[in-house]
């Protein structure tokens, strides 16, 4: 309490007030996350009691008719169309950031720039759609084939590449939400690289850098903090997104092998079947479900918190 | 006997944002082993005659060069001149410290790299030797491999000097490297760039007279983009033969 007195000792009575009304807001953040980890915990409890905590984490039954209802299935897809999506989003979007920092001539920039920004600006559910109506299509028709008559004749990683290439699976998913997240991570990639000293560049041209050099070697360390807080902000995004993938993931409670496998996601389960869940525990389930991505998006931004923190100590800006 | 030259700059003239004329029709000889100062009131065009000679303004689009500045018998501002080597042969100290994010000893082989030097032993000893004769090898032989960002502003400038001097290059332009440090800091620096003048040629712009006075060989006055005035640090700041370098030098105006 003793940070509050300040706010309490102010003489002026207006100041007092001013004073009071930021701090409640400010407060109303805190009372809203409490209010909705409340809801969460107390609508979920019947199912986690039910199953108990760690079997309904692991649990790969969702059985609506028996009534057994379990997580893994879930987080299997969440986790992995995320990783897949940042797997193929971060190589594009850092490349994006630095050809508009570093490269594109100087007409050039403020256009990719623009349409970066349009692209982040599309609402998901239009993302889903173009998935449904154009991606789906193209993808069962010639990128999925094309890979299992290349990648999928390699030995091992063939199981990724087995199935029929329908178009409603992971690997369709990935892709559009690695779209989806481009510009979150291009953006803030090149804000970050924009941060980069002048002078700390030309001093590594002045030794007789290339420009590949400077930007692998000064850029790009110089602006890692950032770049990695706008890969932890699309992977947030990714974890929760749900429309996008929701048309293009099918909605089917198995641990996939296949990226032509259809699976679901946590958001999906939840946007999907709440019109269905009949029974108490049934919906008692998906608000374990959503306690669940709760917890998720917590850890990883708390994690990505204290990975900033530490680095910002070794190279303070 | 005549001094050995090293640069040989020819009416030069430098426009940059299309047609802003920033240089106009400047020569001066630049010595050999021997300490240049470039001195003259903000915006006379000091720092961008400096950045002529490694060609950093090629960073920047809208510029143009005219004239010449002959270096080993050729003209440094041709078109097919390779940059990376002419960068590695004319290095650059900034007037911020400017170590990059990584240890102290990585900063240093970071240069030899680029030149393509691998071997071990070779960058450990030649990390050390740069090291040395930018006076900051007892304060960091302990620590090596610590951030270059744990060493203060003084140490960081004398660590970027010495980067530049790992590569060997034939001449160090210095731009104003003591505006951003201590007096303590200020006079180490000075103290060195006086006996670096053994290995390379030195090019130094400073705001500060006193500075030019004390490290100099050779003066240039600047003023408005022209050349008023260059001839011995000695001559320039007591018998100056022009009025405007008078003028400046006893500090009526600039």
């Amino acid at each position: 309490m003793r940070s509050l007195l300040p706010i309490l000792t102010k003489k002026n009575p207006l100041d007092l007030l001013f004073s009071a009304i930021t701090a409640l807001a400010s407060m109303t953040v805190i009372v809203f996350i409490i209010g909705i980890l409340w809801v969460l915990a107390t609508r979920s409890w019947p199912a986690l009691q039910k199953f108990g905590i760690f079997d309904f984490v692991t649990s790969l039954s969702w059985d609506p008719v028996k009534e057994n209802f379990g997580a893994a299935t879930s987080i299997f897809g969440t986790v992995v169309t995320t990783v897949l999506s940042l797997v193929l989003a971060i190589p594009l979007a850092i490349g994006i950031a630095i050809f508009i920092t570093e490269i594109a001539p100087n007409f050039l920039k403020g256009p990719v720039g623009i349409a970066i920004e349009l692209l982040a600006a599309i609402p998901s559910i239009i993302y889903g759609m173009w998935g449904l109506f154009t991606l789906a299509p193209l993808m069962s028709k010639y990128v999925e084939p094309a890979l299992q008559s290349t990648l999928g004749k390699v030995p091992v990683i063939e199981v990724l590449f087995r199935g029929t290439p329908l178009g409603i699976d992971i690997l369709t998913a990935s892709v559009i939400l690695s779209i989806m997240i481009i510009p979150f991570t291009a953006s803030i990639a090149r804000d970050s690289f924009n941060l980069t000293p002048a002078v700390v560049k030309e001093s590594a041209y002045a030794l007789g850098a290339t420009q590949w050099e400077v930007v692998k070697d000064v850029v790009v360390p110089y602006s890692k903090l950032g770049v990695f807080g706008g890969i932890v902000l699309s992977l947030g995004r990714a974890l929760g997104e749900t429309m996008a993938v929701a048309f293009v993931l099918g909605n089917n409670h198995k641990i996939a092998t296949s990226l032509f496998d259809a699976a679901s996601t946590i958001t999906v389960t939840l946007a999907n079947e709440f019109t269905e869940a009949d029974k108490d525990i049934y919906l008692s389930s998906l608000f374990g479900l959503a306690l669940v991505l709760f917890a998720m998006s917590f850890a990883t931004l708390a994690i990505s918190k204290v990975i900033l923190m530490r680095a910002e100590k070794k190279y303070p800006r | 006997m005549k001094p050995a030259i090293e640069l040989e700059v020819k009416n030069l003239d430098f426009f940059y944002n299309g047609n802003v004329h920033a240089l106009k029709g400047i020569s001066l000889p630049i010595q050999k082993y021997a300490v240049t100062a470039l001195i003259g009131p903000s915006g006379c065009g000091k720092t961008t005659l400096l950045r002529c000679f490694n060609r950093m303004h090629d960073l920047y689009p809208n510029h143009r060069y005219g004239g010449e500045i002959i270096f080993e018998g050729r003209n440094i501002l041709a078109d097919k001149v390779d940059l990376i080597n002419l960068r590695s042969r004319i290095g650059m100290v900034f007037q911020k410290p400017t170590p990059f994010p990584m240890s102290i000893a990585e900063n240093i082989a970071y240069g030899l790299r680029l030149k393509g030097i691998r071997s071990k032993s070779e960058l450990v000893d030649r990390i050390e030797r740069a090291l040395k004769h930018a006076a900051l090898w007892d304060e960091v032989r302990d620590k090596l491999n610590a951030s270059a960002y744990e060493l203060s502003g003084g140490q960081q400038q004398r660590l970027v000097i010495a980067r530049a001097l790992a590569v060997e290059p034939d001449i160090l332009l210095f731009d104003e490297p003591t505006s951003a440090l201590d007096p303590i800091s200020t006079a180490k620096i000075e103290e060195l760039v006086v006996t670096l003048k053994k290995y390379v040629t030195i090019i130094i712009v400073t705001h500060n007279m006193q500075q030019a006075a004390r490290v100099s060989d050779m003066t240039g006055f600047m003023y408005m983009g022209e050349l008023i005035e260059y001839d011995t640090t000695e001559k320039i700041f007591t018998a100056p033969e022009k009025k405007q370098t008078d003028d400046y030098i006893t500090g009526r105006f600039g």
